[in-house]
């Protein structure tokens, strides 16, 4: 293994101080391109150059990336990181409160920046995330945070930039039984009134909002005014047709103005929807089962590029099973939609720029494109491969970034343990 | 289970006389209310189309009954004088009919409550049995009470006798012969008050004890009882055991089995033929889809025709989510009776499962439309059931000397317009329809009933059933072909490494030839491997798809369940499988118990039986478990022994220790002469002890679910103080820290590439953990222990060459080499080497990469999966919806029912699934 300047576990990367040119490599851009031979240089946590010319200026570290690959950090959309740490041992959860209208509920003050499920994420290149609750019909609002950080107040990128809107179901099952077979599905009877509830909730939040000196306050109604101004999205989480269209036309006749669609398991028949009205998706990554027995075996591998050929902006939701620890498979998720049909710098695209305008944050972060922030690594081949995914370097904001975790830390000392034994 | 057929002549030779019939007057009752002598008159039937069995029928006949018998029966017989003679010109008689399997008229066992805070481990009752759900010594004649409105039910659909019980209890006990007869008082109904004894998979409703709590448990419960009953019967027992001694007494009394569902059918045929007793079974309806596996089995089957209603499929949306094969089911089943009778399977109907009687004879008339004869129609509701519940000569039949139990209908039965006009029960009348002999007044009315009547039912086009009967099922199951790969990149897994440009030969299922340029005199199917890659199939050692049920956790150990009887091959997770080139897997017991279940070794062969999925010659193995789940930390249960990892220790010593105590016992008596024997009493049979035993003689070895060195460290020392190894530790995520301890042990490690952190033992796991391992020198394999993982174990082998570093040649072995030493079939499969099963992949990519897609899997020579058909395969599953969709739409048009859409809710099972079998299999 190779790694960069050998910092201990969990110290942060100092602020950068010298200036950095990356040479020779192949440059993924993050938005569709590709660089072969090309250089990226950057300055103060910026990047100042881009080009397959080598620049005129001089740099203070030179690093030769000839026949290595340079990447976007990766940036993992609706997770629970720093929000749990180990998923059997309830004291280390905090991702669902109670309640069914939380938008004012908060995750950013619960990510614990220092979870060790966080650091193994960066040596495979995802380097943001969003830090979003579970749970209820609106579960709380997320934020995005750069995954190297003392504390929460550093990680931030962008506080509360949406909350999370669980559609209701459509459907409703009864009769489960495992050994009297299968059990039966239903037009749920509950269903409009489940969306009236939704409905009432944002007229009562509006309502609320057009009073400018409300006494008494509420919380929930307060919490609404970024989503109404803009300045919060609303990531629609829905899986289905119908939940999706009604879901969208739903916040569209409430005026909402940036809305994602988060999951999307059976999402095919949306995608005509989705792409007229310019929606963007975080599909649910592959490595989940097809809902049904009947269903093509490859539906959740083929889904993203069946999208995209329809013209959906597809990015990729990180929850799956163990959602957490496998989200430093993030890369492979991606990897698995090329190799079903997306062209390989799409790929990279689902999740680097754009899950970047999916969290807003496309100005700063989600391609390597000049003056953007400097939130970049190298690897040794191409990353979304498992067999070639190899750090060397990792930059976040110019930041060096330590590619060591508890676990290669326990990798070394183990492995010398073993060598030392073989050896009496 | 040799021990069986012996202990089943033991058991033939006790002949116990059952007091059948006892119909006649109560001539020895007295009378206080007259004159005690009643001359009652014989009734004639004349000029009636007798059927007195399926072979014989009498035109123009006559039938003469008295004191509920049948007295004579002809053409042209002398009618007594003292007769009543009826005329029943143009009706037709036929015997009434039998229901083997019915529960009216006994009190339903109420479920209790169901407890899951503190599971209860001993039974409830004393002086029986040490297991709550064997209920030998239950009879249902003590909560019996006739109901007048079922039995009018019952022979409005054509029954005279019912043989009735309570379906509760795994061993339910024995059942009642009834006659259905109103007027009769309970001595001349009552046919038999012990008249067969019943089984099931479903435990008592009136017992919270434990085990078992899977079908397997069910199985082995039941193969333990009987061997039980052989020992006890000997006079060994310190105890006294009532259950025993009931089930003992009746032992030759014919048996019945509710199996409940498709699969458990087969497993009850399964074990009924191990134990060489010969139960009747009860089926599904769905038999016509294992046609492959019942026809190997001689016994007695009893039929449900309750045929699925037709679905709702007025909403697209809803409609989507019904599955082809229950589409199908809905299509096919009608057929059943038609499919069995063409495979010369004999059978008796039964019409438990109808929601109501009434639906018995329209729908056994559309199994008849379907092709099913009359004649076995008839035979399979009078002489089969007869047959089975030992009655044949007493009833089902219109002979001399019979009850005079009989139907007179309007036209023959199975005629769609026939109505029943009366039943009769023990010589009495029972109306069911009156005749309407009046001449109808609506002129019009009448006509459009003739027309609607007229009208015959449409027969649909039946659809094909496919191996296994569900999308992506095949037409037939592929069969070994000779085919030359070509010009592949084939990594041999030998010492010759990764060939380039090399042609792979395969005839009748084995390797023959790998080398350049192969000459094909064969004619064997060429394959281009061209910018290919061949490779071994992959091996998952740690799995728990396509099996009903993973874990036993009624005990701490459960080492008598073998994941063999509970193999499902309909699991559509076989198929997914195969699209992640895999070929062969262990399928694991759970991890709830220190001590699990034995596992089973399968192929993938989409579309076999159970059976023939089995791996064949393969090692055996059996689980083994520590840590949280077997100390039960992660739920609310604080009963069980071990509750701790030094209990945890404590119980491998007892139960090693016992075995060992128990072999000695056996080896001894088995040592001595054939006079010695006999005048010693034979040890106890003990499956579990067995089994252990086995682990204890080198015979089956141990894989073990694993996480912390400590106790990894504990299992190697105990098994070492019984002179043992274990084969394998799985999941082994701390193995890293013992992994020079495990070398020198002998122990392999089948681990998880990158799993952690979800629960508190594998806080440091780390996926190093495989090279590590490796470095030691411990052989390593990857597994999935997942449905959805085991598609792309591919994948997780590569991740050994990311973390730490292994070679991509070294890393492949992960998943295919290693996982067959572990299991001791890597001179069968792993490797690609002449004579070894022709289990190949060919992929698009290396294998190891992200963008490798499995494009062949092939078995022994077989292609189960092609990558390049799956459109196709996807184009026919939607095909073949939209024609059963229609016929939906049009029998909804033509007025049938429906029901609303049944959704299958796959479950997949992980080591920490827990299945309770608390639910009525009925």
């Amino acid at each position: 293994m190779f790694f960069g300047t050998s910092y201990s576990q969990q110290v942060p990367g100092k602020e950068q101080s010298e200036s950095i040119l990356i040479s020779n490599g192949t440059i993924h851009i993050g938005n569709g391109d590709l660089l072969e031979n090309a250089f990226v240089g950057f300055d103060k946590g910026k990047i100042n150059y881009v080009s397959t010319e080598q620049p005129d200026m001089d740099y203070e570290i030179n690093i030769d990336a000839a026949n290595k690959h340079i990447y976007p950090g990766f940036i993992a959309l609706n997770t629970s990181l720093g929000l749990g740490e180990i998923d059997a041992v309830r004291a280390t959860i905090d991702e669902d409160e109670i309640g069914d209208f939380l938008p004012h509920v908060r995750s950013i003050i619960a990510y614990n920046a220092e979870s060790k499920v966080v650091e193994t994420l960066r040596m495979n290149g995802v380097l943001l995330s969003q830090i979003a609750p579970n749970g209820g019909i609106i579960s709380g609002s997320s934020s995005v945070v750069q995954l190297d950080a003392w504390n929460w107040e550093d990680a931030v990128i962008r506080y509360d930039q949406g909350i999370h809107l669980n559609w209701p179901s459509p459907y409703s099952r009864s009769g489960y039984s495992y050994y009297r077979g299968p059990s039966v599905i239903k037009k749920s009877d509950k269903y409009e009134s489940n969306v009236e509830e939704i409905k009432n909730f944002f007229d009562s939040s509006k309502a609320y909002l057009n009073d400018p000196n409300p006494n008494p306050v509420s919380l929930p109604y307060k919490a609404m005014s970024s989503v109404f101004s803009g300045n919060a999205t609303v990531f629609l989480h829905a899986n289905n047709e119908k939940q999706i269209t009604d879901g969208v036309k739903f916040l569209q006749d409430q005026k909402i103005k940036n809305i994602v669609v988060v999951g999307g398991t059976n999402s095919l028949e949306a995608g005509d929807f989705l792409a007229d009205n310019n929606i963007k998706i975080a599909l649910e990554q592959p490595h989940n089962l097809p809902s049904m027995e009947d269903e093509d075996v490859k539906s959740r591998f083929r889904l993203a590029s069946q999208l995209i050929n329809k013209g959906v902006t597809v990015a990729v939701d990180a929850t799956g099973q163990m959602t957490r620890m496998n989200t430093r498979n993030l890369p492979f998720f991606a990897g698995s939609f090329a190799a079903y049909g997306v062209e390989k710098e799409k790929a990279v695209e689902t999740i680097t720029l754009n899950a970047a305008k999916v969290l807003g944050i496309e100005d700063n972060y989600g391609s390597i494109e000049v003056g953007k922030s400097a939130t970049l690594f190298i690897s040794h081949g191409d990353a979304l491969d498992m067999r070639t995914n190899n750090l060397s370097h990792a930059y976040i904001d110019g930041r060096e970034v330590s590619l060591e975790t508890n676990q290669t830390k326990l990798w070394q000392r183990y492995k010398k343990k073993v060598e030392e034994e073989k050896k009496q | 289970m040799n021990t069986m057929g012996a202990f089943n002549k033991f058991f033939t030779a006790i002949i116990i006389l059952i007091p059948f019939f006892v119909l006649s007057q109560k001539e020895y009752f007295p009378t206080n209310s007259g004159v005690k002598v009643v001359n009652e008159p014989y009734k004639a039937f004349v000029n009636a189309t007798i059927v007195v069995n399926s072979e014989k029928t009498i035109e123009n006949g006559t039938l003469i009954f008295r004191d509920g018998k049948i007295i004579d029966v002809g053409s042209g017989i002398k009618i007594p004088k003292n007769s009543i003679v009826i005329d029943k010109k143009d009706k037709f008689v036929y015997p009434s009919f039998i229901e083997t399997t019915s529960s009216m008229s006994v009190k339903e066992a109420k479920r209790l409550a169901y407890s899951t805070r503190s599971a209860m481990y001993g039974p409830t009752r004393e002086g029986f049995y040490w297991n709550d759900h064997i209920l030998s010594d239950y009879r249902a004649y003590l909560d019996y009470k006739y109901d007048t409105n079922k039995a009018k039910e019952l022979r409005a659909s054509g029954f005279g006798v019912v043989n009735t019980h309570r379906s509760n209890g795994i061993h339910s006990g024995t059942g009642i012969l009834l006659a259905l007869s109103d007027s009769s008082n309970e001595n001349q109904r009552v046919l038999s008050n012990n008249s067969t004894e019943f089984y099931s998979f479903t435990r008592n409703a009136l017992s919270n004890q434990s085990y078992p709590t899977s079908i397997m448990g069910s199985m082995a419960l039941i193969r333990q009882f009987f061997h039980d009953l052989e020992w006890y019967s000997k006079g060994q027992a310190k105890n006294k055991d009532y259950a025993i001694e009931a089930a003992i007494r009746n032992i030759s009394m014919p048996k019945i089995w509710n199996s409940g569902s498709n699969l458990n059918f087969l497993r009850a045929l399964k074990i009924s033929k191990e134990l060489d007793i010969p139960f009747a079974v009860v089926g599904s309806g769905l038999e016509y889809m294992d046609l492959n596996a019942i026809r190997q089995y001689k016994n007695k089957l009893i039929i449900p025709v309750n045929f699925p209603a037709a679905y709702d499929v007025s909403d697209p949306d809803l409609t989507k989510k019904i599955s082809l094969g229950s589409l199908r089911e809905w299509n096919q089943a009608p057929s059943n009776l038609y499919m069995l009778e063409k495979n010369n399977i004999q059978f008796s109907v039964t019409s438990s499962g109808l929601k109501k009687k009434s639906e018995l004879l329209p729908n056994l008339r559309k199994a008849i439309r379907r092709g099913l004869s009359t004649k076995l129609a008839l035979d399979a509701l009078t002489v089969n059931p007869a047959s089975i519940l030992k009655v044949k000569g007493v009833t089902g039949e219109l002979t001399k000397g019979s009850y005079a139990n009989f139907l007179v209908t309007s036209k023959p039965i199975f005629d769609d317009k026939s109505e029943i006009y009366e039943n009769w029960v023990l010589g009495e009348k029972h109306v069911v329809k009156k005749e309407n002999k009046e001449t109808p007044k609506n002129k019009v009315a009448v006509n459009d009933t003739i027309k609607k009547a007229d009208k015959k039912p449409k027969v649909i086009d039946f659809v094909p059933v496919t191996f296994p009967n569900k999308a992506y099922g095949n037409k037939s199951i592929p069969q070994s072909e000779n085919m030359i790969i070509r010009n592949a990149t084939v990594w041999t897994n030998e010492d010759e490494g990764i060939l380039q440009n090399t042609d792979v030969a395969v005839s009748n299922g084995v390797i023959v030839e790998i080398g350049q340029n192969l000459e094909n005199n064969n004619g064997s199917k060429e394959i281009d491997g061209t910018n290919k890659h061949l490779t071994a199939g992959v091996i998952d050692e740690h799995s728990h798809i396509a099996a009903s049920s993973i874990n036993e956790s009624g005990h701490n150990s459960s080492a008598e369940v073998t994941i063999a009887d509970v193999i499902n091959p309909n699991d559509i997770s076989i198929y997914r499988t195969l699209s992640g080139g895999v070929t062969t897997i262990q399928i694991l017991h759970g991890s709830a118990n220190p001590i699990g279940g034995q596992s089973a070794i399968v192929k993938l062969k989409w579309g076999e039986t159970a059976e023939n999925m089995l791996m064949k010659d393969a090692a055996k193995f059996i689980k083994f478990a520590l840590g949280e789940n077997v100390k039960q930390s992660n739920w609310s249960s604080y009963t069980r022994f071990p509750q701790s990892r030094m209990g945890v220790e404590q119980v491998y010593v007892d139960f090693f220790q016992r075995a060992k105590e128990y072999g000695e016992q056996w080896d001894k008596y088995n040592n001595l002469s054939k006079r010695a024997k006999s005048k010693i009493p034979k040890p106890r049979y003990d499956i579990e002890m067995e089994v252990v035993w086995e682990i204890l003689r080198g015979e089956r070895h141990i894989s073990c679910h694993s996480y912390v060195q400590s106790e990894i460290n504990m299992l190697m020392k105990v098994a070492e103080s019984f002179g043992i190894k274990i084969n394998t530790f799985t999941h082994i995520l701390e193995g890293y820290k013992v992994a020079t301890k495990m070398a020198k042990h002998g122990a392999g490690g089948s681990s998880f590439s990158d799993w952690w952190a979800y629960k508190y033992e594998v806080i440091d796991a780390i996926p190093y953990n495989g090279p590590i391992l490796t470095e030691a020198g411990v052989t390593v394999a990857y597994n999935s222990d997942n449905a959805e993982m085991i598609r792309r174990l591919n994948q997780e082998a590569a991740k050994a060459v990311k973390y730490g570093g292994l070679s991509e040649e070294e890393a492949w072995k992960y998943v295919t080499l290693n996982p067959a030493k572990l299991l001791r079939i890597d001179d069968k499969v792993g490797s690609i080497a002449i004579g070894k099963h022709a289990d190949l992949v060919i992929w698009s990519h290396n294998p190891l990469s992200i963008y490798a897609v499995a494009e062949k899997t092939i078995i022994e020579g077989a292609i189960f999966y092609d990558y390049s058909k799956l459109d196709e395969k996807i184009d026919q599953n939607e095909k073949e919806r939209e024609i059963i969709i229609t016929q939906l739409k049009e029998a909804k048009k033509s007025g049938a029912k429906t029901q609303p859409a049944p959704v299958i809710d796959k479950r997949y099972f992980e080591c920490e699934t827990i299945d309770i079998v608390n639910e009525n299999v009925q």
